[in-house]
C-alpha cells in the first residue's frame, strides 16, 4: 500500500461541485455512487461515455440531462470504441489536460462490450474504463450476465427444484484485462470509497488505458434494503466474495488481505437473490472463494 | 497550371481524396474489396503526408463507434467498409445519422453472404437505404475522389449535418486502374474549410449527446432528420456548382441524363455499369434506336424531381440494378416507381435485376434490355433476372 499512498485523497478534499445529479436512479443505487465519486476526482474537463445501461437510462432523458460535464451514450457494444474515438478526436484537435471515462455495467463490459474494450486496451489509448458491476442486466429487468455469481436468482437464471439460479461463477474480468498488459487496472467496491478514490486519482495520472472494476450494489436487482447498499458492498469484500487489488507493471497486488473472512451466509442472507440457496450451494460458493484466495495470496502479495 | 494526373485504382482514388480532405481521425477495419483504401491511408499517416490519428479498431461496429466519438468532439472522421462489414456496423450507421454526425464513409459495394462472395453487387448499401445516410453511387475513380471531397462539404453543412456514404462497385471500380486528375491541396483547403459545429461536446459548453427521448419528443427529432435530408438536395446542387468552379468538373446533380432527349426507352443505372450502358446507348443511337441513359447518382436524398421529369419525357423506362428485395423487386425500381405513380403520364417501367454476386453485366445484356424495352408493348412482366445461367420460365 505504501507504494500507492501518495495518490490518497481525503474525502474532505473532494470538490463540493456536483457533476452527476437530478437523475432518476433507484434509491440505494450503488452505481450512481461510483459515477458521482469518479467525476469528482476526474473533474470538470471530462468526457464521459456510457453505453445503453442503467446510468445512461436514468440521466439522459431529454430535456433533463443529469451530467454537468460532457457525456454521451454509446451503442451497447461500443463503449470502448467510442471512448477511444473521443480521446483520439480530442487529441487530434490539440485539446490538453482532459479525461475520457467510460461507465459500463457488467454486461456492457464482460459480455457485449468486451470486444471493443479489448480493442481499446490493445491500442493503448489514453482512456479510463470503469465497469460498475452490479452482477446482472439490471436495466432490462435483472437478467444473468457473465458477471453474475454462482447461485444468483435472476429472471433468466431462475432458482427452482432443478437449478440453484446461475450455475456459473463470475467471469474473471480483472485478470482478463490485466492479461492485455494494460497500463493500470484495479478492483474496487463502493463499500470502500477511500480505496476507490485513491485508485481513481492514480488512474488520472496514468498514461494509456486504465480499467477500474467496481462492485456496485443494486437494491432492485439484489432484493436488498436500500439503506444496506454500502454495507453489502463492504460485506462482499470482507467475506472474500470480492477483493480489492491492483495490476501494474506486470504485477498483481492484493490491497486487502483479511486474516479472517466475514460470514458469507450473512452477506447472502440479506439479499433476495440468494434467499433460495441451500447449504450445498453455499459450500460451492465458499469453495470457489477459497480457491481464488489461495492463488491470490500465493502470487499477489 | 499543368494537371496533376495519376494512374490509380478506385480505392486509391478514394484514399487520395481522403488525404486532401484532411480528416483528424481514420478508424479502419479491413474488408475486401475496401482494404486498399485503409492501406494507403495508413501509408499516408506513416509517411507524414496526412496528419491524422489512425485507429486500428477491432471491428466495423467499433470503426463507426470510434468515428462517432471523433465527431462528437467536433473533429473530422473517416472510415471505409463493405458488405458484411457494413451490416456488422448497421446499428452504428443508424446511430450516426440520428446523432447528426457528418461522418464520411466509403463503401465498396459487395455481395452479402450466403452464398459467400467477395464480388460486387449493391445489396449491402441498398439494405441500409433507410439508415438516414446520404448515399451516392459513383461511376469511376475520378468521381470517387471528387465525391469524397464534396461529401464532407455537404455532410458538414449546418443545414444538413448528416453522414455521407460514397459507394463504389467492388472490384469493377475499387480494383481497376484509371487516370485521374489530382486536385491541388490549396484549392481543396479553400473549398473545404475545417469542420465547425455546435453539435459537439466542449469544455466551454458541456453537452450530453446521443440522449434518449420519451414518445412525446422522439418523433420531432426524426422529423428534423427527414427535413435535413430533404434540405441536402439544394446543398448538393450548391456544393456541386462551387466544386465545378474550383475544379472544373461537374456531375450534373442527383442524376445524370445521357441522350434522353427524344428517347423512346431510357435505362436507369446505379454505379459503374453506367459506363457500359453509355457505350451501348452510343452504339444503338448510331444504329438509329432512340435510347438514353439516366444515371442515378444519389439514392438518398432520392432524385424525385429528376425522375419525375424523366417520367414525363419518356414512355418506357428500365431500371437496371444489382439488387433485389426477395419476392418483390429491386429497391431502386420501387423508389423510381413511387415517383412515377404520382405522374399523370402513362410511363411504363420494368426492373432488370443482374450482376448479383459479381456476375458481369455485358454489352450484349444491355443491348437485349434496350431491345426488350423498345419492343415491349404489354409490360406485364415486372421483374426480370438478366444473364441467368438456367431456365427461369418455371
Amino acid at each position: 500500500m505504501t507504494r500507492m499512498s501518495n495518490y490518497n485523497i481525503r474525502p474532505k478534499d473532494l470538490t463540493d461541485q456536483e457533476f452527476f445529479y437530478g437523475h432518476k436512479a433507484c434509491a440505494g443505487c450503488g452505481a450512481t455512487i461510483a459515477v458521482r465519486l469518479a467525476l469528482k476526482v476526474l473533474g470538470e474537463r471530462t468526457f464521459s461515455v456510457l453505453p445503453a445501461n442503467c446510468m445512461s437510462a436514468v440521466s439522459f432523458i431529454y430535456p433533463q440531462m443529469a451530467f454537468a460535464t460532457n457525456a454521451m451514450i454509446a451503442p451497447f457494444p461500443a463503449t470502448g470504441a467510442m471512448l477511444s474515438g473521443v480521446a483520439a478526436g480530442a487529441k487530434a484537435l490539440g485539446l490538453k489536460d482532459f479525461q475520457t471515462v467510460g461507465f459500463a455495467g457488467d454486461g456492457g463490459t464482460a459480455d457485449i462490450g468486451f470486444q471493443a474494450l479489448s480493442g481499446a486496451i490493445d491500442r493503448g489509448d489514453d482512456i479510463l474504463y470503469i465497469c460498475y458491476d452490479n452482477e446482472a442486466y439490471m436495466n432490462t429487468g435483472i437478467q444473468k450476465s457473465g458477471l453474475t455469481p454462482y447461485g444468483t436468482k435472476t429472471t433468466t437464471s431462475p432458482a427452482g427444484e432443478n437449478l440453484p439460479g446461475s450455475v456459473k461463477h463470475k467471469k474473471n474480468m480483472f485478470e482478463i484485462v490485466a492479461a492485455h498488459g494494460i497500463a493500470y487496472a484495479a478492483t474496487a467496491s463502493i463499500g470502500y470509497p477511500n480505496d476507490f478514490l485513491r485508485k481513481l486519482n492514480k488512474a488520472k495520472s496514468v498514461r494509456g488505458p486504465v480499467y477500474l472494476h467496481i462492485l456496485a450494489s443494486c437494491p432492485t436487482g439484489w432484493g436488498s434494503k436500500t439503506e444496506l447498499s454500502v454495507e453489502l458492498a463492504k460485506d462482499a469484500v470482507d467475506s472474500g466474495l470480492w477483493y480489492l487489488a491492483e495490476y501494474e507493471n506486470d504485477e498483481f497486488k492484493l490491497n486487502v488481505n483479511p486474516k479472517e473472512f466475514a460470514s458469507v451466509e450473512n452477506y447472502l442472507s440479506k439479499q433476495g437473490r440468494f434467499k433460495h440457496l441451500k447449504e450445498e450451494d453455499i459450500n460451492v460458493i465458499i469453495e470457489h472463494r477459497d480457491k481464488k484466495w489461495e492463488k491470490m495470496r500465493k502470487t499477489w502479495l | 497550371m499543368s494537371k496533376n494526373l495519376k494512374f490509380v485504382s478506385g480505392d486509391e482514388a478514394v484514399a487520395l481524396g481522403v488525404r486532401l480532405a484532411r480528416p483528424h481521425v481514420i478508424s479502419a477495419y479491413p474488408i475486401t474489396p475496401q482494404t486498399i483504401v485503409v492501406e494507403r491511408l495508413a501509408d499516408f499517416v506513416e509517411d507524414g503526408s496526412l496528419k491524422a490519428e489512425f485507429m486500428h479498431v477491432e471491428s466495423e461496429h467499433s470503426a463507426m463507434a470510434a468515428a462517432m466519438g471523433v465527431s462528437a468532439v467536433g473533429a473530422r472522421a473517416f472510415t471505409a467498409t463493405s458488405s458484411q462489414g457494413l451490416l456488422h456496423m448497421a446499428e452504428c450507421v443508424h446511430y450516426a445519422s440520428g446523432a447528426r454526425f457528418p461522418i464520411v464513409m466509403m463503401n465498396a459495394n459487395r455481395s452479402i453472404a450466403v452464398p459467400w462472395s467477395i464480388y460486387g453487387d449493391q445489396r449491402d448499401s441498398l439494405g441500409l437505404l433507410d439508415s438516414g445516410w446520404i448515399q451516392v453511387y459513383v461511376e469511376d475513380a475520378q468521381e470517387a475522389l471528387d465525391m469524397i471531397i464534396q461529401a464532407y462539404k455537404i455532410a458538414e453543412h449546418p443545414e444538413v449535418s448528416t453522414p455521407f456514404m460514397v459507394n463504389l462497385d467492388g472490384f469493377v471500380l475499387t480494383h481497376t486502374y484509371e487516370p485521374i486528375e489530382l486536385p491541388d491541396q490549396k484549392v481543396v483547403d479553400d473549398f473545404l474549410p475545417m469542420y465547425q459545429t455546435a453539435n459537439k461536446m466542449s469544455f466551454e459548453e458541456p453537452k450530453s449527446l446521443c440522449f434518449s427521448t420519451s414518445p412525446a419528443d422522439n418523433q420531432e427529432f426524426k422529423y428534423m432528420q427527414h427535413k435535413a435530408m430533404e434540405r441536402s438536395i439544394h446543398i448538393i446542387h450548391e456544393v456541386e456548382a462551387e466544386f465545378e468552379q474550383a475544379f472544373g468538373r461537374s456531375y450534373h446533380g442527383l442524376t445524370e441524363s445521357y441522350r434522353c432527349e427524344d428517347a423512346e426507352a431510357v435505362l436507369m443505372t446505379l454505379g459503374s455499369v453506367t459506363g457500359t450502358v453509355r457505350t451501348v446507348v452510343d452504339e444503338l443511337r448510331s444504329e438509329g434506336h432512340k435510347v438514353g441513359l439516366c444515371k442515378i447518382r444519389y439514392m438518398r436524398p432520392f432524385p424525385k424531381k429528376e425522375v419525375s421529369e424523366l417520367g414525363k419525357m419518356v414512355s418506357k423506362v428500365g431500371v437496371l440494378e444489382k439488387n433485389v428485395s426477395f419476392g418483390y423487386e429491386g429497391t431502386v425500381f420501387t423508389n423510381v416507381n413511387s415517383v412515377f405513380s404520382s405522374l399523370d403520364t402513362n410511363v411504363k417501367s420494368k426492373n432488370y435485376v443482374g450482376g448479383l454476386g459479381g456476375r458481369d453485366i455485358t454489352k450484349d445484356d444491355i443491348r437485349a434490355i434496350f431491345m426488350d424495352l423498345l419492343n415491349n408493348e404489354s409490360f406485364t412482366e415486372r421483374v426480370e433476372f438478366i444473364g441467368m445461367g438456367c431456365d427461369t420460365n418455371e
